[in-house]
Parts: C-alpha cells; structure tokens; sequence
C-alpha cells in the first residue's frame, strides 16, 4: 500500500539527501520563518516543510499533483486534518505497548506485537470509516487514488484475516515445532508450524497414532523448565518475528502517511495566518525550465510579513524573456527584500505550495542557488573575497542550464573595478550557458556595463526613490544611476546637522 | 628438497623471543605491521616481520609467492582454506569438552568433514589457479600426495555418508506446559508465512529484524539431550554410523599443513592490508631489485603508514622519486615545515625494510639495497627535557647508532639538533656527516640546515616544494635541486576557476 500524495508515483523518502545548497538557502531566504509558520511549534512539522520545501521538485506534472491535492485540502481541511489524527494516535498508543518489543525473549515480543497488531488494527477501522465517508468530497487525482485504495485493500475480508491471526498468536493449546539436526546433532531450523488437524488444535494431533516419546518434568525441575522455555522461544522466534514485523509495516504505512499529510497540514497552518493577516495568496502558473517567465502582482516576502506581522510591500512586474534582472538603486530601499520574495516564491512554487502574492508565473528552475555577501567571517585562513569566490566556485560545481542563481551585493569585498570585472565574467558565462541571473548591486560599475550593451534579455530595476528622498521600497523598472544613496542613510542615522 | 615451509625456502628458524627492531617506530612500521596482523591475532604473525632477510635466495623465493598470492583469486582461495582449517581446529577442541554423547560425536565429524573440505579445496586451487612460484610449486606437490594417500581418502568419504544419514532426520517437538512430546514430522505447514502473507500489504521497505539471537553457546542442556535420546529412538541407524566413524579416526589433521595455514598468512595479511590502497586510490606497489649495491632508486614511491591513514580520511596520496647514483650517498632533504621531508625520509626506511621482508614495497618501480640494520634518530617534539640535556642525550644517542653502523647499514636522521643553537647545530651536523660519508653508508638527513646539502659528492640536496600561486600550500613533492623559495601569486579568480572561461568550461551546456 503507498500514500502517493506529493508524487505520482512514488512516496517521499525523508533520508534523500537535501540538495547541497539547502544551508545557503536557508540562511538567504529566512526560510526558517516560513518553516516555523507551517510548523505552529511542532517538531515534525517543521521537519517535514524543511524537506519538502528544500527538496523541491523539478517536474511540472508533480508540481500541478501537488497543486490539486493543495487545493483538496483548502476546501476540506476538518477531514484533512481528521486523517493526520490517525497516525499520531497511532505514534501515542505505541509508546504504551510498545515497550516488550525491545524484550531479549521471542515470547516478550510475541506479545507485545500482538498489542500492537490490535491497536493499529483499530486505527486502520477507522481509516476505512473516514474513506468510506468522505471519499467523494475530493477532487484531485492523488487524493481520489488514495482513498479508492483504502477501500480496496482495506475490505471486510481483510480485516477478518487479520482478527483471526490475532486470536490464533496467543497459542493457548502449546506449539507445534519441526526440528533438524544440525552440527554436532544439535536441534536445527525450528519452524513453528500450525496443527494439520482440521480444527487446528493440538489435542486431535496428539490422540493420532504415530511412535510419540513423551517427557514430563519434575515440577521442581526449574532448569528444565527454563530449558523448555527457551526451546519454544526458538520455534516462536520466527513468527514472533512475522508479528512484529507485521506491526512495523502497518506503523510504517502510518508514518509515510504522517510524513507526506504533514506537508499539507503545514500548509493549512500557513495559509491560516496569512489569511487571518490578510495577506493573499495566488496557486502559480507554471512554466517549463527552458522558458523565460516572471510575472508578478502583489508580490511580496512572506517571511517579512510574517515577521512583521502586517500588510508589506507587495511589487508587480514582468520579466517574461529576460535572461538577467539586475536590481540596483538605494540601500535600504527594499532591493534584499524583493529579492528574497522572487527566491521564496520560487522555493514555494516548486515545493507545490501556494505562493505570496495576488498573481504569480513563472518558469521552473533547475536547482536553485543564492549567493549572498556574507557580514561575519568565521575563519582568519581566508580574506573575505577569497571566501566569496570560494563560495561561488562551490555553486558552479553543481550548476546546470535553466538554473536560476540568486546575487546579492556579491564580489563587493575588493575595489568596484575588480568586484565589476570578477562578477561581469561570471554573470556571462552563466548567461551563455542559458542560467538564470538576478542580482541585486549596489554598484554602478557592474550595471553600466550591461547597461551600455543594450541586451534585450536583460531587465534593469530600480529600489523606487521618490523625489524628496523617501523611499517607498518599491522595486521598479529603471536604469542604473551613477550614486548610491548611502548618503541618505548616513543623514537619517546622524541627522541634519551630520 | 622436500616441502617444508612457504616462507624460507630452507626449514623455518627458531623465532621464539624476537624483538621487534628499534627502527620500526620511527618508520611507522609498527603501525603497519599492527594493522595488518591485528585481523589475524590467532597466527601470531608478529615475529615473521621482525625479520628482515639478508640474502637475496630467500627474498626472491617469497617474492615470487607473494606475487602468486597478488592475484586476488588466490587471496581469496587461501582465506578460504583458512577459514576451514580455524573452524576444524575450533571443532576439535569443543568436541573434547562436551557431555553428552551424540553431541560430542557430532562435533568430531564436523570437524573432520571441514578439514577434509578445507584439503581438498586447496589440492583444487592448487591444481586449477595458475602460479609461478616455487613456494606453491612445492606445496602443489605435497597436498595432491596427500589427498590421494589411502588415510585421507577413506576418512573423507566415511565422513560425508554419516553426514547424508543424519541430515536426512527430520522431527517434531509438540512442547505444552511442563511437557513436551517427539516424534515423526508430518508435513504440516509453516504458521510465520501465513501471518507475514497477511500483513504483506502494508508493506513499504525493510524493517527491523526482531528474530532474537538465541545462539547458547556450546553445550547441550538435559532437556535438548532428552529430545535427542528420544530422536535416536525414532531412528537408530545414522547413530550407529557415527558410533563407526569415530573409533576409525581418532587423528586426522597433519603436521605441515598446520605450518602451512600459519605461515601464508604471512603474505595475506599484508596484501590484504595494501589492496584497499592498490585498488580504490590506485597506488603503486612492486617488487624490488635488491642487491649489495649501494646505488638505489624508487619511482612514485610513498609512505604506506600515511597512505593508509590517508585512504581512511579520503585524501590524496603524494609520490615521490629518489636516486642515488655512482659515489652519492646520502640525501639531504630541506625546505618548508610541513612539506613532507619526515614523511620521505620514513618513506626511504619503509622501501628497504619491506623490500628485505620479500614483500612488495610502495613504489611503482624499485632496486634498493640489502642491509644490516636501519638505523634512525627522528626528533620528537613531545620532547620536554632541558635543552643541555637533551644535546647531550641526542649526541649519545648518536654515537651509539654509529658504533653499530657498518658500510651495509642505512640511516635516517629527521631534524636532530633543532632545538640547539644554530652554531652548535651546523658544527655538530658536519662533524657527523664527515663520518657518515667516511663509513660510506646509505640515508637520508632530514634538516633546516641548507649548508648541508651541498658538503661533496656524496650528498644530494633534495628540497620540499610549494604551490607557485599559493605559498601557503604544500605540494608534499620533494624534488631533487638546491634550497629555494620561490612563489608566485596569481590572480585570486584564476585560483578558483572563476574566469569567464573556466566556467564555461566548468558548466556543461
């Protein structure tokens, strides 16, 4: 049995290795505000939209699956979060009967497994129940398999097999071992095997006519006992084995199903605040890798606004066609921040989730990658540039075309001339090698080269400055102007009169 | 001459009470010689590395096994045999310790059903598995005497019908509380598929295993021996078979395959130690031309103990070159701390001792010279006592290594005298060196001292090299020229491949 509900056509392996820019993204996008927002303080949450959302996917039919089921969720959520009780019932009750499975005696496990079948047995019931009642009010493909296959490997016939195992592992009436000799003549391969009587009972197999050699302990033959104790132990191993391994796979399907639920519980979670916030959401339109697509209306930073815990600034635009965006203008004037939105909402897109803003398309990317000046340098063995480029070698390593690489303030660490000329010859190549580029600058030189060539596929930006100085903190088409306006900032920290 | 031994091709000398030499420490032999033996503790293989060989004859003849045993498809046959033989001798003893009767025969067939597997696997090897030595030569002739010898044949297939009697008994034991019943297996079904059928469906990978470890050891406890009493009632026959068996042959197992087990070990273990080198980092290893003469030479040889420990970590693995040619002597070794002088120097020691083991040495190509002792001062910097003191137990130290020093030895000196003043380090070096060139000896002096390096003829100054871009990075090459110190800084872009070209290069379109 699969869950099937972030792919098609597989389940979600939490162990598949985070692809190796996760800490930078992390750290660059803040995406643990958004994790935490999905998460409402609980642990596995947080862990499962840490995956998913750093382990976005790259196919667009997967995407769109994840879509559907998203939207199921918004509509239904009482049901959906009905379904998520059932594994973690099951995660609470194991802690209670549990405990024996971790016995050094087959007998121990045997019936602590035996718990545990019962409980989980129950647990499956009602699986059933909420299939059978709410199956139909469901829409998106993944969700619709899932339940069908509920009811069709969860039928009546089923569940009586599985009942009639749970009375026949208590084996009130004794075992029933087969033996070998194996070296030195020691009893070998002892497997339990199950009375060939009609009414599998003991009794009737011992009344039959066959030499038997029968051997009665002395009552104070403690030793003995405890050796016949552990002969059963042997033949029960096996099927105490079976047993318990049978609780672990039941309790496995639960955790994949807590495991990919939890992504859209965290979902739910988020889109719960935002709403209450007042904040829109838009399901993106997606676009294949190959494409050159950015249209935006109220977008904003889900992690600023959540943060902040207001309305924020919410830009519109459109990039479709271009190759490099390339944002300058005002510190301080919002450039960071519409950048960390154009990444959020990559991430989110590509995760399957809805993302922040009124309307949203873009392409897809393949693999995602910022590249942030960093403040702090841990280590005295390299100068900050040395770093930097240590960092961007990093990226290039894993590079391909149609990826989309994020630049802010980066190759900053030397003169303008330098930074210019390092990050001309790797935004370049990038382009040429059909990788797409935003960066955020607040150099003149770097622009002006791309603005002196003219290249269509290059849209200029600009932190939005009003005539009196002020900032709106909107991010505008505009062309590179010569100043910074670090000027400003210094007269609103020291005042006039600095 | 009849077969005897793998190792010498004379009979075996007497080992007991060999010391290990004092030069292996330095070397970091100890090292090796630890790792590779330590997953044969039971061969007690130690005192066959403590022995450096000084004729040719027999290092040839272990060469030529060793390069048999090379081949992995032998390695594998001999631990095979090994294997065997370990769990045959294992079975004897504890066939001599058990209770109960049938319990004990049972443990002597076993025991001489995986001996006679274990010759008869090996008679195969011999006779299948192509080899050039003379060491198997030799074997190859005694085993397949052996096999065929009216002793062993009849004890292998008395063995193996007892056997086929036995494995054939099949019973079953009904067990209820205080009581248990045996008797005949009847066909009946096993109940662990049923329920694994069942629950099959929730299926979604590998789980724990939670069958218990009920292994009990050996020995037979009452309840086990009643079932067996009950079992040999319900069929007699195989029983009495074995009863037969046993008083036939009492003494199985001969003399000089038992040496042989032990002694191939011996190349086992330090192949097996050196093929995880040769094939994930793809070193090189070889066998050396050995001869009196004091002219020696290595291509792309290295460190085996810093390889290894190197291979653990995942790092790379620097070779190196050295030739003494005509009158040359002694290498000089200097250039930047940390650039790998001490590690060429144990490298130097580490050829010759392995070479004189008959083993093959890290190196792609190799003639090194026979010797009598390796003699080595190496500074050591947990070193805390004063530093009068210290001068004077180093120069001790010295003087004693050179008593012992013969035109056959060679030595390895690593920064003696840094610890004391420049003046004193320069004059004691040379007055050292003087006799060393005088007494015509082989080695390596690794020092901070340039003037050494060119003193006459017999020196050859050698130097530890850095990267050009970046002086702070160490290429662990050391290569035969005068001191220096170049560097050169390139641009840092260039350093990381980040130029326009190298990317495109770097990201494949």
């Amino acid at each position: 049995m699969n869950v099937f509900l972030l792919y098609p056509d597989h389940n979600f392996d939490p162990q598949t290795p985070l692809p190796p820019n996760a800490e930078d993204l992390t750290q660059d996008l803040a995406l643990e505000t958004l994790w935490q927002a999905m998460a409402q303080g609980d642990k596995f949450l947080f862990e499962t939209a840490r995956l998913v959302t750093l382990s976005g996917s790259q196919e667009m039919e997967v995407i769109r699956y994840r879509q559907e089921i998203l939207q199921d969720c918004l509509k239904n959520p009482a049901t959906v979060r009905a379904l998520y009780q059932i594994p973690i019932e099951a995660i609470e009750n194991k802690q209670r009967c549990w405990l024996g499975i971790f016995s050094h005696y087959p007998a121990g496990i045997l019936s602590s497994a035996v718990e545990m079948l019962e409980m989980l047995v129950g647990l499956l019931h009602r699986l059933r129940q909420i299939a059978d009642e709410h199956a139909a009010e469901f829409e998106s493909p993944g969700f619709r398999r899932f339940f069908a296959m509920i009811q069709q490997e969860l039928d009546d016939t089923c569940f009586a097999e599985m009942e009639a195992h749970l009375r026949q592992l208590r084996f009130r009436d004794g075992v029933l071992l087969s033996a070998e000799l194996g070296p030195g003549n020691e009893g070998t391969n002892y497997v339990l095997r199950k009375p060939n009587t009609p009414d599998g009972l003991m009794k009737r197999l011992l009344s039959r006519k066959s030499p038997t050699y029968s051997f009665t302990l002395h009552p104070r033959d403690d030793h003995g006992a405890r050796a016949l104790g552990e002969l059963r132990d042997r033949g029960v191993n096996l099927v105490a084995n079976a047993a318990a391994q049978s609780a672990d796979h039941i309790d496995g399907f639960l955790t994949l199903l807590r495991r990919e639920l939890a992504f859209y519980i965290g979902a739910l979670n988020l889109h719960e605040q935002l709403t209450a916030l007042g904040h829109p959401i838009a399901i993106p339109q997606l676009h294949p890798a190959e494409e050159r697509r950015h249209t935006y209306r109220g977008l904003y930073d889900v992690c600023l606004a959540l943060t902040m815990r207001k309305r924020v600034v919410a830009n519109d635009g459109d990039a479709d066609g271009k190759d490099l965006m390339l944002i300058t203008g005002a510190n301080q004037g919002g450039k960071s921040t519409f950048l960390r939105s154009i990444g959020l909402a990559q991430v989110m897109m590509q995760a399957g989730l809805f993302v922040p803003a009124e309307e949203f398309a873009a392409n897809l990317c393949r693999g995602l990658f910022t590249h942030y000046r960093r403040e702090e340098d841990a280590s005295m063995k390299s100068g900050k540039l040395d770093e930097e480029l240590k960092r961007m070698s990093d990226i290039v390593n894993h590079l391909r075309p149609n990826a989309l690489v994020l630049f802010n303030e980066s190759f900053a660490a030397t003169n303008e001339r330098e930074g210019a000329e390092i990050a001309r010859q790797v935004v370049d190549a990038l382009l040429e090698r059909h990788i797409k580029v935003v960066f955020v600058t607040h150099q003149y030189e770097l622009a002006r080269g791309y603005h002196e060539r003219r290249a269509p596929n290059v849209l200029f930006l600009r932190a939005e400055r009003q005539p009196d100085g002020s900032r709106t903190y909107r991010v505008r088409p505009g062309d590179p102007l010569p100043t910074s306006h670090g000027e400003d900032v210094y007269r609103k920290v020291f005042g006039k009169e600095g | 001459m009849p077969f005897s031994s793998i190792l010498f091709d004379h009979p075996t000398p007497p080992l007991d009470g060999i010391q290990p030499p004092a030069c292996l420490r330095d070397l970091n032999l100890d090292q090796v010689i630890e790792a590779a033996t330590a997953p044969k503790k039971d061969y007690d293989l130690q005192p066959f590395f403590y022995l450096p060989l000084a004729d040719v004859e027999t290092i040839v003849y272990r060469q030529e096994v060793a390069r048999d045993l090379q081949d992995n498809t032998w390695r594998g046959h001999i631990g095979a045999f090994a294997e065997k033989m370990a769990a045959a001798r294992r079975y004897r003893t504890m066939a001599e310790k058990l209770n109960f009767e049938y319990h004990k025969k049972g443990w002597f067939l076993e025991s001489a059903l995986t001996y006679c597997e274990a010759v008869e696997n090996l008679a195969e090897t011999l006779q299948t598995t192509p080899f050039a030595s003379r060491g198997l030569q030799g074997l190859r002739e005694y085993v397949l005497a052996y096999v065929q010898s009216p002793a062993f044949r009849s004890l292998a297939e008395e063995a193996r019908q007892v056997k086929a009697q036995l494995a054939a008994v099949k019973y079953s034991v009904i067990i209820q509380t205080g009581r248990f019943s045996v008797r005949r297996y009847e066909e009946e079904t096993d109940y662990s598929l049923e329920v694994e059928k069942t629950f099959a469906r929730f299926k979604q990978g590998a789980v724990k295993d939670y069958r218990v470890n009920l292994y009990t050891g050996t020995g037979m406890n009452h309840i086990e021996a009643k079932i067996l009493e009950f079992v040999v009632r319900l069929y007699p026959e195989p029983f009495a078979a074995l009863d037969r068996f046993c008083e036939r042959h009492a003494a199985f197992m001969d003399a000089t395959l038992l040496t042989f087990d032990r002694e191939v070990q011996f190349y086992v273990a330090y192949l097996d130690y050196i093929a995880p080198l040769q094939e994930e980092n793809g070193l090189p290893f070889c066998f050396p031309e050995m001869s009196e003469a004091r002219q020696v030479e290595a291509r792309d040889a290295f460190d085996l103990a810093l390889a290894a420990s190197l291979h653990y970590e995942g790092a790379a693995v620097v070779l190196n070159d050295f030739e003494l040619r005509g009158a040359e002597r002694i290498l000089v070794v200097t250039g930047p701390n940390q650039g790998g002088k001490t590690t060429f120097a144990r490298m130097f020691g580490q050829l010759h001792y392995l070479a004189a083991l008959g083993l093959p040495v890290p190196a792609r190509q190799a003639r090194l010279a026979l010797f009598d002792h390796i003699l080595t001062h190496f500074e050591r910097q947990e070193d805390i006592r004063t530093l009068r003191g210290k001068l004077q137990d180093d120069v001790t130290r010295l003087y004693d290594l050179l008593q012992q020093a013969s035109p056959r030895s060679i030595f390895l000196f690593n920064e003696i005298f840094s610890s004391t003043t420049l003046k004193d380090a320069l004059f004691l070096s040379r007055k050292i060196l003087a006799r060393l060139v005088e007494l015509d000896v082989l080695g390596v002096w690794v020092t901070f001292l340039d003037e050494l390096a060119a003193l006459n003829e017999k020196t050859v100054s050698m130097v530890s090299t850095v990267v050009p871009e970046n002086p702070a990075e160490r290429t662990f090459k050391i290569v035969r020229r005068p001191a220096d110190g170049l560097a050169y800084a390139l641009s840092l872009a260039e350093k990381h491949r980040l130029t326009r070209a190298h990317i495109l290069e770097r990201i494949r379109p």
